[in-house]
């Protein structure tokens, strides 16, 4: 027999359930003063959701720290390893994107536990809230801080010392920023619990902080994989928040009818936006071309197909919601048959000028993989990307004006900001009395039916509106190409070369300047459809869904 | 691995001299010294408005009830002229959030396992047991009620800034909150007839809290955040929450043979520091404002009458507690002294007094 040193000073301690217990003992009904209205949502919660996951702020900051304290050990080991010597500049590159969206989506989630804890009746979820709360604190700070970092160490920082400007400019970061503003806008369930927990969170999450940290360690940069996987070890905590609440709102039947509505939208729109950014970026931001790693394609069955379709979604037919099976089908169809991903990549490579990182095109090293993974990639990308390829040196006409090249610029999903890439998917419709542009009927049905002040006969007063200037292009409608950059300030600090350039050669001669791209008027897609008659709009419509081919380039 | 994608075979800066190669530092806010620090860095304009960068303006807008886009400026009665010049003094952002906050819980706990190690709770003098059960116990609800504000608070601010000071606030009150019931918890185990319903059971009934609980559900209903941060600041902790804090249970439970509660009890006094600091710097700015000044210290000074009104009912009701120990080191009146020098001098800091 052994005596420890356990064994002569253990004490009895309190069980983690009891500590819980104790803790969702905290709040109390007020009676001087009840508690200030929130933000509304049509949903009726009277089921006090319960916490998963037990967890205390006792044990939850000493266990933060410690993963925090691995995290920036790892980029000290980064640096002394000199890891940006290897990195690939492809790769890097697509993190100013990435990178100037994310930390917004973040601090918005957190903004969003104020509003959906004061939505669960009981305390029992609010120390789970609190605890996301400060993890989307985390989350925004520790990426803002990487790219910081990134921005130090990388050998072409333009772009990242303009992040946050740059995030709230771009024709790009739209996308991302009706992302961050699903979370904290319109009703509360709807935002704060569709569509980020039980969607965004609990589906796609995988792919942003799981498949992409993978792409990013086979490119050299090991930072990513540590500072995203380390955020994705906080989101389990999360999925379990917003699959209690959800399990308090099937508890009223009155809450089905939403819950399908909210289900339907949040997916489809966390498809479009999530699918063609991660997408792309995965496919195209990488060198590495190894035929046995899974595609975006099949990394997407595998997390959104098997994973969450099959074990969270279709499980929540039995509780009485309707589950769109074919909506998650049409999004697999719109990944593998309609090339929405690769679409997508050509979109951002043609509007190079106005963003603010570099692209680099792909090259026959690439055509072959893709081909390998997509068959038929090659017949319908391959000389868009040599035409590319051909005018990424200054002095040729600008891609996104070549009209050698045989691209038809798309119009923008008035729902998702994504442009219409499917071509053949686009729909218009009115909403008061002006025509929209949708890149899918899902789209025309978000904004025409989910966003609405009834739904399906139900009135829906806190569900959000859609708003503001949201096609981009309306914003520079009219301008010459260089003066929109130069009020973008995506111009470099000698005010004339530009910070997104259509290649990686870090050299003053190969770069793109103002008067490289100056003489191009950007013209709003949207302006030019409403100022058609009927018949030329229905002939605009039906030519736009042939689509287009691209030119042969020699 | 080599870097094929570079054409100088590299993506280490300093491998290549082109125009931007050196602008390793965020360029679209100015510090507020001469170079911006890390908490500048990783907080300042995340949270963007149409006045800063999104050109586009809200693209997504609340239909029913509150109106307008994601962030508004009228979700307080205050006004700015500049709502993105406030940096807050404790410059926290995670890494150091979780440090401090980590820290803190290691420090608590090893103070609370050591103590009942060395059988320390039971030694405490009979009296101050009760205390601690029914008046601990009725606080630790109080220090939740500032939490769960906070909370709600953190979603309305016009800036990062704002937002972030009042999340950490936020998330140290939880933290005491969640400290005191799960200490109390643990002495209980070794004390014989330890009764843990009971700090709830004063909270909600006893006379001496009434008053307290009614400042705080006030608090709480607040629609105005910035009205709930400086109440909550700027009032209620120097009237109330120091004063009973620091002015009872730490100095009064040493002479009670308990050396377990001050440590507990201490690092919130270190919090209010901070978010004391955070919250002046934030009112200053408004108080003196070139161009809403007057509107604000005006509106200030309202709100300092309604919660200085409630604060000092509160403080009066608690008074019974310091007559309740067999060892009263300190008297009531020296307390209450002490806590309007501090909100007197906290006031005339502003100029609202």
């Amino acid at each position: 027999m052994t005596l420890t040193l356990n064994k002569i000073t253990s004490q009895r301690g309190i069980s983690v359930g009891e500590a819980t217990k104790k803790i969702s003992d905290l709040g109390w009904n007020p009676s001087y003063v009840q508690e200030a209205s929130t933000f509304p949502t049509d949903y009726k919660i009277t089921k006090a959701p319960r916490d998963p996951m037990k967890q205390v702020l006792r044990s939850y900051f000493p266990m933060q720290e410690e993963k925090d304290n691995r995290v920036y050990g790892a980029l000290d080991a980064a640096l002394r390893g000199d890891m940006f010597r290897n990195v690939q500049p492809r790769w890097v590159e697509w993190m100013k994107l990435f990178l100037a969206i994310i930390p917004f989506p973040e601090i918005s989630a957190a903004r969003s536990m104020a509003m959906i804890a004061r939505l669960a009746p009981g305390e029992d979820l609010r120390t789970g809230f609190t605890m996301q709360m400060v993890d989307e604190f985390r989350h925004s700070t520790i990426q803002m801080n990487l790219k910081k970092w990134y921005m130090e160490n990388y050998i072409d920082p333009a772009g990242f010392d303009i992040t946050e400007e740059a995030f709230g400019k771009c024709y790009a970061t739209t996308i991302g920023r009706q992302f961050g503003e699903g979370f904290i806008t319109g009703d509360v369930m709807t935002s704060a619990c569709m569509y980020l927990t039980v969607v965004a969170e609990t589906a796609f999450t995988n792919t942003l902080f799981v498949a992409m940290p993978s792409e990013a360690a086979r490119n050299g940069d090991y930072a990513l994989p540590t500072v995203f996987l380390s955020v994705q070890s906080d989101e389990s905590r999360h999925i379990g928040n917003g699959h209690s609440m959800l399990m308090a709102a099937l508890k009223e039947p009155e809450n089905h009818l939403l819950l399908e509505r909210d289900l339907r939208y949040a997916f489809w729109q966390n498809h479009a936006i999530v699918d063609a950014a991660i997408g792309t970026l995965i496919e195209y931001g990488t060198t590495n071309r190894d035929k046995d790693k899974e595609s975006y394609a099949e990394m997407w069955h595998r997390w959104i197909f098997e994973d969450y379709y099959r074990t969270y979604m279709l499980p929540l037919e039995k509780y009485g919601v309707k589950v769109h099976h074919d909506d998650v089908q049409e999004a697999w169809n719109r990944i593998t048959k309609k090339n929405y991903v690769h679409k997508i990549a050509q979109f951002f490579a043609v509007g190079w000028p106005v963003n603010f990182w570099r692209i680099e095109a792909q090259t026959e090293k690439d055509f072959e993989w893709f081909e390998h993974k997509y068959p038929g990639w090659y017949a319908e990308f391959g000389d868009f990307w040599k035409w590319y390829s051909k005018l990424s040196k200054p002095g040729e006409t600008v891609v996104t004006f070549n009209e050698d090249t045989g691209y038809v610029y798309p119009h923008r999903c008035w729902s998702s900001l994504v442009p219409c890439v499917v071509r053949e998917d686009i729909v218009v419709d009115q909403i008061d009395g002006q025509w929209h542009t949708f890149a899918h009927e899902l789209d025309r049905w978000t904004a025409v039916s989910a966003f609405s002040d009834e739904y399906e006969g139900r009135p829906t007063p806190a569900m959000g509106k859609f708003s503001g200037k949201r096609e981009w292009e309306s914003v520079y409608d009219g301008w010459d190409l260089a003066d929109a950059i130069k009020d973008l300030n995506f111009v470099r600090e000698d005010g004339e070369t530009l910070v997104a350039q259509p290649h990686l050669r870090f050299d003053n001669k190969d770069m793109w300047k103002l008067e490289h791209v100056r003489g191009h008027t950007l013209r709003s897609p949207l302006n030019m459809l409403r100022a058609m008659s009927d018949t030329d709009r229905d002939a605009h419509i039906a030519k736009y869904r042939e689509g287009f081919t691209i030119n042969p380039c020699n | 691995m080599v870097a094929t994608s570079s054409s100088v075979g590299s993506g280490a800066a300093g491998a290549a001299t082109f125009v931007g190669s050196t602008s390793r530092r965020y360029n679209y806010f100015e510090p507020r010294g001469k170079r911006a620090t890390h908490y500048e860095d990783v907080t300042v304009d995340v949270q963007p408005d149409p006045e800063r960068y999104l050109i586009q303006n809200w693209i997504i807008e609340f239909e029913g009830g509150k109106g307008g886009g994601a962030y508004t400026k009228d979700s307080t009665a205050a006004l700015s002229s500049n709502w993105h010049a406030f940096r807050a003094p404790d410059q926290e952002w995670e890494r150091t959030h979780y440090q401090r906050q980590s820290k803190i819980e290691s420090m608590v706990q090893s103070v609370i396992t050591n103590a009942r190690r060395a059988g320390a709770p039971r030694s405490f003098d009979k009296n101050w047991q009760m205390i601690l059960q029914k008046h601990l116990g009725a606080w630790k609800h109080a220090e939740f009620g500032l939490g769960t504000s906070l909370m709600q608070a953190q979603r309305y601010g016009y800036s990062q800034m704002i937002n972030n000071a009042t999340l950490t606030n936020s998330s140290y009150k939880m933290r005491l909150a969640q400290d005191i019931t799960l200490y109390l918890a643990e002495i209980g185990m070794d004390l014989e007839g330890w009764d843990d319903e009971l700090g709830k059971k004063c909270w909600l009934e006893d006379p001496i809290w009434q008053p307290t609980r009614e400042a705080i559900e006030t608090i709480m209903g607040c629609e105005d955040y910035l009205e709930q941060y400086f109440a909550i600041n700027i009032v209620f902790e120097p009237l109330v929450g120091e004063l009973i804090r620091s002015g009872f249970f730490m100095q009064a439970a040493a002479a009670n043979n308990d050396f377990i509660t001050p440590p507990v009890i201490s690092a919130a006094e270190a919090d209010y520091e901070r978010n004391l600091a955070n919250t002046v710097d934030l009112i200053y700015l408004l108080a003196n404002d070139e161009q809403y000044g007057d509107h604000n210290r005006k509106l200030f000074k309202g709100w300092l009458a309604k919660h200085r009104d409630l604060a000092d009912k509160a403080a009066i009701a608690l008074q019974p507690i310091w007559s309740q120990p067999h060892s009263k080191p300190v008297s009531f009146e020296d307390v209450k002294a002490v806590s309007h020098e501090r909100i007197s001098q906290i006031v005339t800091e502003l100029g609202l007094s």
